[in-house]
């Protein structure tokens, strides 16, 4: 049977995330309590692993690094079917990049034990980065895919599967164990069921912190991370914008002649 | 071995139709970041029949070419690329390390810079020098921009989209050294790319569009979508479009257009029904003149472009169509 680990982030819920403008006094983010989603590119990541389950037979453990309220995150996971939650969570770990984010959950996948493959969203609709899904890989010395559409074969320990390419796709062949980063276009994420939240209400959620993990203090958090923010600047518009005025005709002769300027017609 | 050094260096990618635009455009930028440290600029190309795209990169401002030529190298190989460019930067430690923000570079960045142990900025919108001679790595976001350094790691590596920063002219009296690079002889084989397949797209491939309509939540159901769509048509322009009306099911995936989806840089776009959230917008990169058309004349997508159109794009578009037509003959 399969082990498998899908690494999950609790987003801020985007809608409300979208309406934060950097201060251009403060030069810094209004505080908000947002309310924490999964990333919603890591519910496929999730369904990737509950398919094979259902098809195959596996373990499917989640990860996810965050403050303690993302352990409703890993709860949800547990309630869509998977069988371990696994939540990340100790303030030494707050203001990890991409790297030091990548080094933790590595470290963290390799304390679980036994692994066949790790699932994870392609990107974070937070920090826009890709990055985390092949810097697990490299650490954990293991082959990484990304941006996989569909998964072509998937038995024993030597999977096909296509990936977004170029103006197409690429066909890839890996061997087991190894990192799959996933697309939106791989499947379609199921809904909680009633059922499922009642059983996962009982699951325990396994709670790692540094010392757990066994990681060095400058490892990890901000002081792991080699980027860096420095300064936030609040960005006036370039464009000088010119709104339409006049009638529904009048607008659309308008917009003819801007199209024509610009040498569209 | 000093000569050979450089303290900027490019990633460059040959596609099937040569050298990929975004590549002469880093290198371009290179030039600039390293005549600010007196330095050199490299590139590196991996590949088969490297000869044009290694002129190209010189023209483009590079003073060292490092070329890996082989059947092995076509197409891309990520475990094969990893180890040769690890290896190639191991040796000669540069300041700076710029790579496209292409589907390979999305995944080479990262596999490089794990190994480095060095940190990596996604899909930067300008790059600037300061006075430390630290590389400012600027990203926009919450309708500002973020300033990102990597202060005390080497290289600072960075991801840049097509069309961020401008075609350089290619100076063909420039000269430059090629230094060919050793590739291994055989493939690591824990992953393997077996074929690529272009996939005929219907309509005007996003990449290479020079107008760009694109559709969102606005267009309301696969009538006004449709619409959106005849304007793309009637204008000869590629259609893209936001997630909402990706979920909403009017459109493929492969249209949309911004953060986890494509990065484009027409010369015209139109924003059609769509409020401007900085998803979407970070996918539009240095459009010359830019339209939005929306009901609700308090969506921030007017704060981000040149024309805007308070009207509902359903009753607007489809007489737009019209109008076009008429006017095209």
């Amino acid at each position: 049977m399969l082990n498998i680990v899908v690494c999950v982030k609790a987003v801020p819920e985007q809608s409300i995330a979208n309406k934060l403008k950097i201060d251009p006094v403060t030069k810094s983010l209004p505080r908000l309590d947002i309310p924490l989603v999964m990333n919603s590119l890591d519910s496929h990541a999730l369904e990737a692993a509950l398919q094979f389950k259902r098809k195959s037979g596996a373990h499917i453990t989640i990860l996810c690094m965050g403050p303690p309220p993302a352990g409703n995150i890993v709860r949800e996971c547990l309630a869509l079917g998977a069988d371990k939650g696994i939540l990340l969570t100790d303030p030494a770990f707050a203001g990890a990049d991409a790297f030091a984010t990548a080094y933790t959950l590595a470290k963290a996948i390799e304390k679980n034990g036994p692994v066949d493959v790790v699932f994870c969203g392609m990107a974070s609709s937070d920090g826009a980065t890709e990055w985390v899904g092949p810097e697990i890989a490299t650490f954990l010395n293991m082959p990484v895919v990304t941006m996989v559409r569909e998964i072509v074969e998937d038995r024993g320990d030597e999977w096909t599967v296509k990936a977004d390419y170029q103006y197409g796709y690429r066909k890839v062949r890996l061997k087991l164990p190894a990192v799959i980063t996933v697309t939106r276009n791989l499947n379609q994420p199921k809904s909680l069921s009633f059922s499922g939240i009642l059983k996962a209400r009982s699951k325990e959620i396994t709670k790692w912190d540094r010392e757990k993990l066994d990681i060095p203090a400058e490892r990890v958090g901000l002081k792991g991370s080699p980027t860096h923010v420095t300064e936030m600047a609040h960005l006036e518009s370039r464009r000088e914008v010119e709104i339409l005025e006049g009638s529904l005709q009048e607008k659309i002769k308008r917009l003819v002649q801007i199209l024509s300027d610009a040498g569209v017609v | 071995m000093e000569e050979k050094r450089a303290s900027v260096v490019v990633i460059a990618e040959q596609g099937e139709d040569g050298i990929q635009p975004v590549s002469l455009q880093l290198v371009g930028k290179a030039r600039q970041l390293a005549d600010k440290l007196g330095s050199k600029v490299a590139a590196v190309v991996l590949g088969q029949k490297l000869t044009k795209a290694a002129e190209e990169l010189v023209g483009a401002g590079a003073d060292l070419v490092f070329q890996g030529d082989s059947d092995l190298l076509v197409p891309y190989q990520a475990e094969l690329y990893t180890e040769i460019i690890v290896k190639l930067m191991v040796e000669h430690c540069p300041d700076i390390l710029l790579i496209g923000s292409t589907f390979m570079g999305r995944e080479l960045a990262p596999l490089v810079a794990a190994r480095l142990e060095t940190g990596l900025t996604a899909h930067c919108i300008d790059l600037v020098m300061n006075s430390e001679g630290i590389l400012e790595q600027k990203i926009p976001a919450y309708g500002g921009m973020i300033t990102i350094v990597c202060p005390k790691k080497r290289p600072q590596m960075a991801t840049v989209a097509n069309g961020v920063f401008p075609n350089p002219v290619l100076d063909s009296a420039r000269s430059g050294e090629i230094v060919p690079i050793h590739v291994p002889k055989e493939l690591p084989l824990r992953v393997q790319t077996l074929e690529t397949v272009k996939e005929r797209s219907e309509g005007i491939s996003l990449e290479s569009a020079s107008v760009i309509v694109a559709g969102g939540a606005g267009a309301g159901d696969h009538d006004g979508w449709h619409h959106i769509a005849e304007l793309a048509e009637v204008l000869n322009a590629g259609l893209g479009a936001t997630r909402p009306a990706v979920d909403a099911g009017w459109t493929e995936l492969e249209t949309m257009i911004g953060q986890s989806g494509k990065m484009v840089s027409p010369e015209v776009y139109i924003g059609v029904g769509l409020s401007g959230e900085l998803q979407h917008m970070v996918g539009i990169i240095g459009a010359k003149v830019m339209i939005a058309i929306n009901n609700d004349a308090r969506a921030p997508v007017f704060e981000q472009v040149d024309y805007g159109v308070v009207e509902d794009c359903r009753i607007l578009v489809p007489a737009l169509v019209q109008a076009l037509r008429n006017t095209l003959g």
